[in-house]
């Protein structure tokens, strides 16, 4: 540097020293005030969830200061009209105020419950992005079960929060809740009668879920939080290819002042949309539905949009029951409840362990796969979005049987036709997109990408010169690995190696070819200044294009 | 040249390149543009942006409305009074507006300052092994041994074997304690107060839900109706409601297959349990014509003309009807109980209806 040596002004120097003094913390500012964070628009979703989590905590903080979690029987004297002379809980009536009477009170209600809409949905989008781009592998699989568990306490977050203001809608939601645990073999009504405090509804639920819904789940999910951000922070985040960069460092902004001020600058766009949320579009409008009580519901009641795939495959399901001696099996309840989110949530956190078992890779990645470029990964990550989508879909079968005029049978019948056969058509079409991408970015490296110049032949013809890839562009293209094989070669006397043989063996073999199908290899170029045919009669290599 | 600053290091351009390049970025592919005269970089990675003043009065701005804002949110906090649907909607525009407003603002400007005033950035940080070395691992794995050696742990088996048996009760203490969280079942779940006798001793009447009225048989004639009728002395008991509440629905005895017990009915007045034997909503929509009982929940459909046995959807048990009769005075009364349990199916229910089949009873 040429300038002269600048000192820290003395109100900083002197905090700072104060600090460092007792803890310590200059060596940790040196090495982590330059701290390296790689850019990628999908790095951004994980935030999403994390700053909406920190609204959710402010506006939710607010929320308690009013909230009364009782369900205590009590009659409504308060400013709005249609209510007045009702009885209701006294967690209802609270609401009710919290929503009228309190000055930005139904902001705050409006922006706590868009939050938590976000939030799960930012996990949701943060999580596929990990999955497809292969970011939950070695080192990083702590870091996914992580996720995985908090993306379920989310869930569960979000299901003792709906309840709590007691309104017809959340009501019902709370009865289906009580009727899946009460299915449950064995255990179910005394479960039932445990969360209950006795019968349904009881008096007990809602300032249970109200100590759950406020302490120990967000507790739990501050601490996961927490764990989730040191490991990403000890481990460095993974980056996408390109041009210099490798597994072995990291390319992209300085944490100060750039990283700081951007993601400062995102949790504020995220408030900022959340708060125009809460302000211009109105969520739960609970005075519109009334107090809960057990004897009423209303028409087209739905859940909010991350219970959906339980509804809808609540609503799937055959009506079957059996009876074994004199007891009771409601399969029609158990097998929607469960398997769903039994499948998604195990294959989610089994998937890293699954798919190292079957490459057989043990590395460390921190380049990131394009999804292209692992095609059977990517396309179980469709198919299982295809699952969840169809569920989530037929959740409001009643709704689409209204809005497209069909009968309520044939909507449900195809839902349970297609929530098994659509992953498959999923897997398969998406299976050969990413063949096909994979080709066309081989055909780039090879061949090079048109130029947009026609040059004319001296026999007359025209063609169209192409050149090489821009050096990022083809570095990008490069960053392609290779899947490992497990095809290791048989010994002298014909004995595969230890890892593939039996018949679990042979099954991990047979995966892995599964896995390595179809893996197009990236050749680099036939000569640089590739001319094809610009016009005629399309047979040239790229005429597709 | 600026335009070249954007797209030459830029990570995020490319990728319209590939395959279909875009106008504006084509010429770049062809690798025909001058490169940029370097602006002598201070550190390798680090280039610096103009020292215009534009960007910062852009930044300025922003700031400034953020600032007006979160004025105009205390002022309005001040003015906009609530108590009423249209005040508490006009409060909350006014603060939800400008809470927006400001933090967007501080957003945006934060954002210009980053990539209009901030540096670009393009440093290079080296990622070191997560794996510890050898000679650590080894060090630790002998000061465990030592530790553990040194503790008596390994040897003393009378001391790791208490200790195992000391801690053992300590987890269950939780889980114990959790029982008076609720009582047991017990029988409950068979049995509603449709049952009982009420304390005068008389039959249960039938009360219409909401209005508390009980029911005249002779009033009640209009076929097609469905009413919503709750127990008598139980109006606003949530629990009894959760499984005692009736849907009401009148036929022309023609019109009563065999599914529904016709000496349960009063001129055609047949009560079904209101409450979805799938997971328990109320089953509250009746399509008239058909004669089918939905729940709005799962959209499991009932024909209420043949003892609501399940026609479409996830329920596995028909409605339990309920027996009843009329009192001295006219009114509907249940003269029993539900022949079998109520709602939603449990592991100790069993197959009552078969049960009450056998016994020679009607379910």
């Amino acid at each position: 540097m040429s300038e002269p040596k600048q000192t820290v002004p003395k109100p900083i120097a002197g905090v700072s020293g104060y600090i460092d003094d007792r803890i310590g913390a200059g060596n940790f500012l040196k090495r982590n005030l330059r701290k390296i964070f790689p850019d990628h628009w999908s790095f951004l979703l994980g935030e999403i969830a994390l700053y909406s989590f920190i609204v959710i905590l402010l506006s939710g903080t607010f929320l308690t200061f009013f909230f009364k979690p009782s369900m205590a029987h009590t009659v409504y004297e308060g400013s709005y009209a249609p209510l007045r002379g009702i009885g209701m809980s006294e967690a209802y009536k609270s609401t009710l105020e919290i929503s009228f009477d309190v000055r930005g009170g139904l902001l705050m209600r409006q922006i706590h419950h868009w939050a938590a809409l976000l939030f799960v949905a930012g996990m949701m989008v943060h999580m596929l992005r990990v999955f497809f781009t292969g970011a939950f592998r070695k080192p990083r699989e702590i870091n996914w079960i992580i996720g995985v568990l908090l993306l379920t306490l989310a869930l569960a977050a979000g299901l003792t929060g709906y309840s709590l203001p007691d309104d017809l809608l959340s009501g019902a939601g709370l009865r289906i809740t009580e009727g899946v645990l009460i299915s449950l073999p064995l255990v179910g009504s005394y479960a039932t009668f445990l969360l209950f405090g006795g019968e349904y509804p009881g008096f007990d639920v809602i300032p249970r879920f109200y100590t759950l819904h406020v302490l120990l789940i967000p507790g739990i999910i501050l601490a996961l939080i927490t764990a989730h951000m040191i490991l990403m922070w000890v481990q460095k985040h993974t980056q996408m290819p390109g041009k210099g960069r490798t597994e072995k460092n990291v390319v992209g902004a300085p944490f100060y002042p750039a990283f700081m001020a951007k993601a400062g600058a995102y949790f504020l766009f995220t408030f900022g949309v959340l708060a125009g949320l809460g302000t211009f579009a109105q969520i739960n409008p609970v005075w519109l539905f009334g107090p809960y009580n057990p004897a009423d519901i209303s028409a087209g009641s739905q859940p909010d949009f991350y219970m959906g795939f339980l509804e809808g495959s609540l609503r799937l399901m055959p009506a079957w029951e059996i009876n074994i001696g004199s007891y009771t099996l409601p399969l029609s309840v158990i097998i929607p409840a469960l398997v769903p989110m039994g499948i998604i949530m195990t294959g989610l956190a089994l998937w890293p362990f699954l798919e190292q078992w079957v490459t057989g890779d043990k590395r460390e990645h921190h380049v990131c796969d394009r999804p292209r470029n692992a095609p059977v990964r990517t396309s179980v990550g469709f198919a299982g979005i295809t699952f969840y989508g169809v569920l989530w879909l037929l959740g409001s079968n009643d709704e689409l049987s209204v809005a497209f005029d069909v009968s309520l049978f044939a909507t449900t019948w195809f839902g349970r036709i297609a929530v098994i056969v659509g992953p498959i058509i999923a897997f398969l079409i998406s299976y050969r997109i990413c063949i096909g991408l994979q080709r066309k970015d081989a055909d780039v490296l090879g061949h090079g990408v048109e130029s947009g110049v026609i040059k004319r032949l001296p026999h007359g013809e025209f063609v169209e010169i192409h050149v090489p890839a821009r050096e990022d562009v083809a570095a990008h293209l490069r960053g392609k690995k290779e899947i490992p094989s497990l095809e290791a070669p048989v010994d002298e006397r014909g004995i595969p190696a230890p890892g593939v043989r039996g018949l679990i063996g042979k099954v991990r073999l047979t995966l892995n070819r599964a896995f390595r199908a179809d893996d197009i290899p990236l050749e680099e170029g036939h000569g640089h200044e590739e001319e094809h045919k610009a016009i005629g009669a399309g047979s040239g290599h790229k005429a597709d294009h | 040249m600026t335009e070249h600053d954007e797209n030459s290091a830029g990570w995020r351009s490319p990728k319209r390149v590939v395959g279909t390049p875009s106008p504006a970025e084509s010429r770049y592919t062809l690798g025909q543009a001058e490169p940029p005269s370097p602006k002598t970089p201070v550190i390798e990675g680090v280039e610096p942006r103009d020292e215009g003043k534009g960007a910062e009065r852009v930044v300025a701005l922003c700031f400034l409305i953020t600032f007006l804002a979160g004025i105009a949110f205390i002022v309005f906090y001040v003015m906009f009074q609530v108590g009423t649907i249209e005040k508490a909607q006009i409060s909350n525009l006014a603060l939800g507006g400008t809470l927006a407003l400001a933090l967007l603002a501080l957003a945006t400007g934060v954002t210009v300052w980053v990539r209009a005033i901030m540096p670009k950035y393009h440093l290079v940080q080296e990622r070191h092994p997560l794996v510890s070395d050898e000679a650590t691992r080894d060090e630790v794995g002998s000061t465990f041994l030592q530790g553990a050696a040194e503790s008596g742990i390994p040897k003393r088996r009378l001391l790791r074997r208490t200790l195992l048996l000391a801690v053992a009760p300590l987890g269950l203490l939780p889980l114990v304690l959790l029982k008076d969280l609720g009582p047991l079942p017990g029988t409950v779940l068979r049995h509603t107060v449709w049952g009982k006798k009420t304390k005068e001793g008389k039959e249960r009447r039938l009360i219409i839900e909401g209005t508390g009225n009980p029911i005249r048989a002779a009033n009640f004639n209009s076929p097609g109706g469905i009413l919503s009728v709750v127990p008598e002395g139980y109006e606003h008991d949530l629990n009894e409601l959760a499984k005692s509440t009736l849907i009401l629905i009148k036929f022309r005895p023609e019109e009563l297959k065999a599914g529904t017990n016709k000496n349960w009915t009063v001129d055609g007045i047949v009560a079904y349990s209101k409450i979805c034997t799938h997971v328990g909503c109320p089953t509250a929509l009746y399509e008239q014509t058909t004669h089918h009982i939905l729940c709005p929940c799962h959209q499991s459909t009932f024909d209420a003309t043949d003892g609501a046995r399940v026609i479409f959807g996830p329920a596995a048990r028909p409605l339990p009807q309920l027996p009843l009769g009329l009192d001295a005075e006219g009114y509907l009364v249940a003269k029993g109980d539900f022949p079998v349990p109520p709602g939603p199916s449990f592991w100790e229910r069993g197959d009552a209806e078969a049960e009450v089949r056998a016994k020679g009873g009607h379910a």
